[in-house]
């Protein structure tokens, strides 16, 4: 079965138009992730309009190409300017660029490519090995469950979004707003059109991503009159050699903290929302603190490049492993990959994996091999990447900004979507200024119409609410979603206020509950030892006499950028 | 404007939005099947928004002005900071104004060539370089989409006129 399904999906991706496509893909993501300005989920989010006369694993496959190449991308201008080309790569900038000035540009940049491939092959061998069995999991879920397991993708999301939660919980819940007007799939009934025939169709799910997220970035971009008239490379890009053989050898030495931080990648891209620009950060801290040299950290050290690229591009495995295994997106790139599957009339879910097992098998050889494509295509884009920071940016942001109004025209031939496409690139903009986070709206954009048929579902089969509570995964999920909504202040007041030192335990004694709730031998052992964790850190506390520090200062927050 | 009123003025204006949404919810049509009606399901969403913006509200209040008050900000000096997103705003809407009249192509050249021009300034060279850069890339996306993906722009009534 397993066999069939693979020899399948190498069959539908093995074509020369999509392996051509795919190269394009990891090319233009490579370049997309060197332009500081320009993220990966905006060069992810353009290339749906091309995507859209595709079939679903052609389309998938080029946006993953985009995908492993943006990931990778920004260690170029990180590394020889001193500027990381997006979030993913900030902490490559570290030891990356010391080192570059220091005469190993080569090496570096091998460095660099190197644990982004190692980095990205380790997770997509878990991607493979685990989601079929989380999917296998998923199966097990009710409507209620689906329902709640949503509630928690969304309030994590306005958790991790930054220091304001009232913020982000409002940001997902406009964007579930904006999910409900027009027609709703349930009934066929139009909603919030106030009269206006175009509204009665809804909003374009495509142009209000590019709206809010492309768009407004652009905008953001083009703020500070200075920056936009100048070029990356009056930063100091150089077309520099990469030293392969040395820098494959050197990352296969440090393999312990290539397997650690590609690890850390994984897991912070199977939790929802945390993406790559959290991991590199993460990854890069606990290499320091691993290190019998830390004081060598940031003076050009080999580590200090090696955990940020192999966990950054190993995010994306686990985020893939989310939304393929659950159908809830792990960051914003796997939203805008989740809505493409929605384009396509794929409804992710925990069946996504054994009901569309050659799509799934496909996207699973897509990302072996985009890894592969980005390893061999980086010293070509190097040049490439070259000439296009001699551009100035507004050259580029206009002429990006031209293209979404083509593009989106191209999704569905009607004007009305090019106006979406202002007024979310408006509302994007001021939502900016104001400090509200974009991604949970995004969320809530793509969640809202999944939610609502959960929903209904749910009610369809019973209108007892109880459900939502009795129901194990559910309550699960909503146990889940209710500590994820504190955790921002659990982090910024963990060992100053009493409370913080309850919270970890009540955390783990309240996830016991839903696993004696499923029963089955494993997770009845698993709730013992949530409980033996809660007690040992009460116990713990207890033995240091309940002591707060009002003024200790705090460790690195975990937040989405 | 202040942090202070900035906010406050942000949560009203999210708290009106709420108002005019939850008072057409109950203009939406009902169905005599389902237990979950059109209306309900945003009716949810609604009222948490409505109870997050008052949260939101209080907050601001409590929050007061920041140290040393409140910031005087002039027409002027907001015009001067957003000088070019406001370009790309104004140029962009005179670009949808226009599109019926001027196509996907030709409103595109120009929307371009405005906006580099206004970004980039307006010297000989810039202006040949702009204009250059409009019609080279704008005219390759137009090609491309209307060549190799069969999508059909507007044409703008400019062409049927002339």
């Amino acid at each position: 079965m397993l066999i069939d399904n693979v020899v399948a999906a190498f069959h539908e991706l093995f074509v020369l138009e999509t392996i051509f496509l795919m190269m394009v893909g990891v090319v233009a993501g490579l370049i997309a992730g060197g332009v500081p300005g320009f993220t990966i989920a905006m060069a992810v989010v353009l290339t749906l309009p091309f995507t859209f006369g595709m079939d679903a694993v052609q389309g998938l496959a080029v946006m993953m190409g985009v995908f492993v190449g943006g990931l990778s991308g920004g260690l170029m201008s990180g590394i020889l300017t001193g500027i990381p080309g997006t979030p993913s790569s900030v902490a490559t900038t570290f030891d990356g660029f010391p080192m570059a000035r220091a005469g190993r540009p080569g090496l570096a940049l091998g460095l660099g490519v190197w644990s982004s491939f190692f980095g990205g092959i380790i997770s997509a061998i878990l991607l493979v090995t685990l989601a079929p069995q989380l999917a296998r999991i998923g199966l097990e879920f009710q409507q209620w469950d689906y329902f709640a397991l949503v509630l928690f993708a969304l309030t994590i999301t306005a958790s991790l979004a930054g220091e304001n939660l009232v913020k982000g919980l409002i940001a997902g819940a406009l964007g579930l707003l904006i999910a409900t007007v027009g027609e709703d799939e349930i009934n066929g009934v139009a909603r919030f059109h106030f009269g206006n025939e175009a509204l009665k169709q809804g909003f374009g799910f495509l142009p209000v991503l590019i709206g809010l997220f492309a768009f407004s970035q652009l905008l953001s971009d083009l703020e500070d009159r200075v920056k936009a008239r100048r070029s990356l490379s009056e930063g100091g890009g150089v077309a520099v050699r990469i030293e392969h053989r040395k820098a494959a050898m050197t990352v296969l030495k440090h393999w312990v903290n290539l397997v650690r931080s590609s690890l850390i990648g994984v897991f912070t891209g199977i939790l929802p929302a945390a993406g790559s620009s959290i991991s590199n950060i993460l990854a890069y801290d606990q290499a320091k603190k691993a290190s019998k040299e830390p004081e060598t950290f940031g003076t050009g050290c080999v580590d200090g490049i090696i955990a940020p690229e192999s966990a950054n591009n190993a995010t994306a495995g686990g985020a893939l492993i989310t939304m393929m295994a659950l159908g809830i997106p792990g960051d914003i790139v796997t939203a805008v990959m989740l809505g493409a599957l929605l384009i396509h009339d794929i409804i992710p879910s925990p069946t996504f994996i054994t009901e569309t097992p050659v799509l799934a098998y496909s996207l699973f050889l897509a990302f072996f091999l985009a890894n592969f494509m980005m390893l061999a295509l980086q010293s070509y884009t190097l040049r490439l990447f070259v000439l296009i920071t001699r551009v100035r940016m507004y050259v580029l942001a206009s002429i990006i900004l031209a293209y979404c109004a083509i593009g989106v025209f191209a999704l569905s031939n009607i004007a009305f979507d090019i106006w979406t496409l202002f007024w979310f690139g408006v509302l994007g903009y001021l939502m900016r200024i104001f400090g509200f986070p974009l991604a949970p709206m995004i969320l809530g954009v793509v969640l809202g119409r999944i939610a609502e048929q959960w929903l209904a579902r749910a009610l369809a089969r019973s209108d007892d609410l109880t459900y939502f509570v009795t129901s194990p995964w559910s309550l699960f999920f909503l146990t889940l979603a209710a500590f994820s909504v504190f955790f921002p202040k659990y982090q910024a007041e963990r060992g100053k206020r009493k409370w913080t030192l309850f919270y970890p335990a009540i955390f783990t004694m309240s996830l016991s509950v839903p696993a004696f709730m499923m029963g089955g031998p494993v997770r009845i052992v698993l709730g013992i030892l949530l409980i033996a964790l809660g007690v040992r850190s009460l116990i713990k506390h207890n033995a240091n006499g309940w002591r707060v520090d009002p003024a200790a200062g705090n460790a690195p927050r975990l937040r989405e950028g | 404007m202040s942090r202070f009123n900035r906010d406050v003025f942000i949560a009203i204006v999210l708290l009106l939005l709420c108002g005019a949404f939850l008072t057409a919810s109950f203009y939406v049509r009902e169905v005599d099947y389902g237990i979950l009606t059109p209306a309900a399901w945003p009716q949810i969403i609604l009222v948490a928004l409505t109870i997050l913006s008052m949260i939101y509200l209080v907050q601001s209040l409590r929050q007061g002005a920041p140290p040393g008050g409140a910031t005087p900000v002039s027409i002027k000096g907001v015009l001067e900071k957003y000088r070019n997103p406001l370009w790309c705003y104004a140029l962009f809407l005179l670009f949808l104004l226009t599109l019926d009249y001027l196509g996907m192509l030709i409103g595109g050249v120009l929307f371009v060539f405005c906006l580099l021009t206004a970004i980039g300034g307006a010297s000989k060279r810039n202006l040949i370089t702009h204009a250059l850069i409009a019609v080279i890339m704008i005219g390759a996306m137009w090609a491309l989409f209307t060549y190799a993906l069969g999508v059909i722009f507007p044409q703008g009534e400019i062409f049927t006129t002339l």
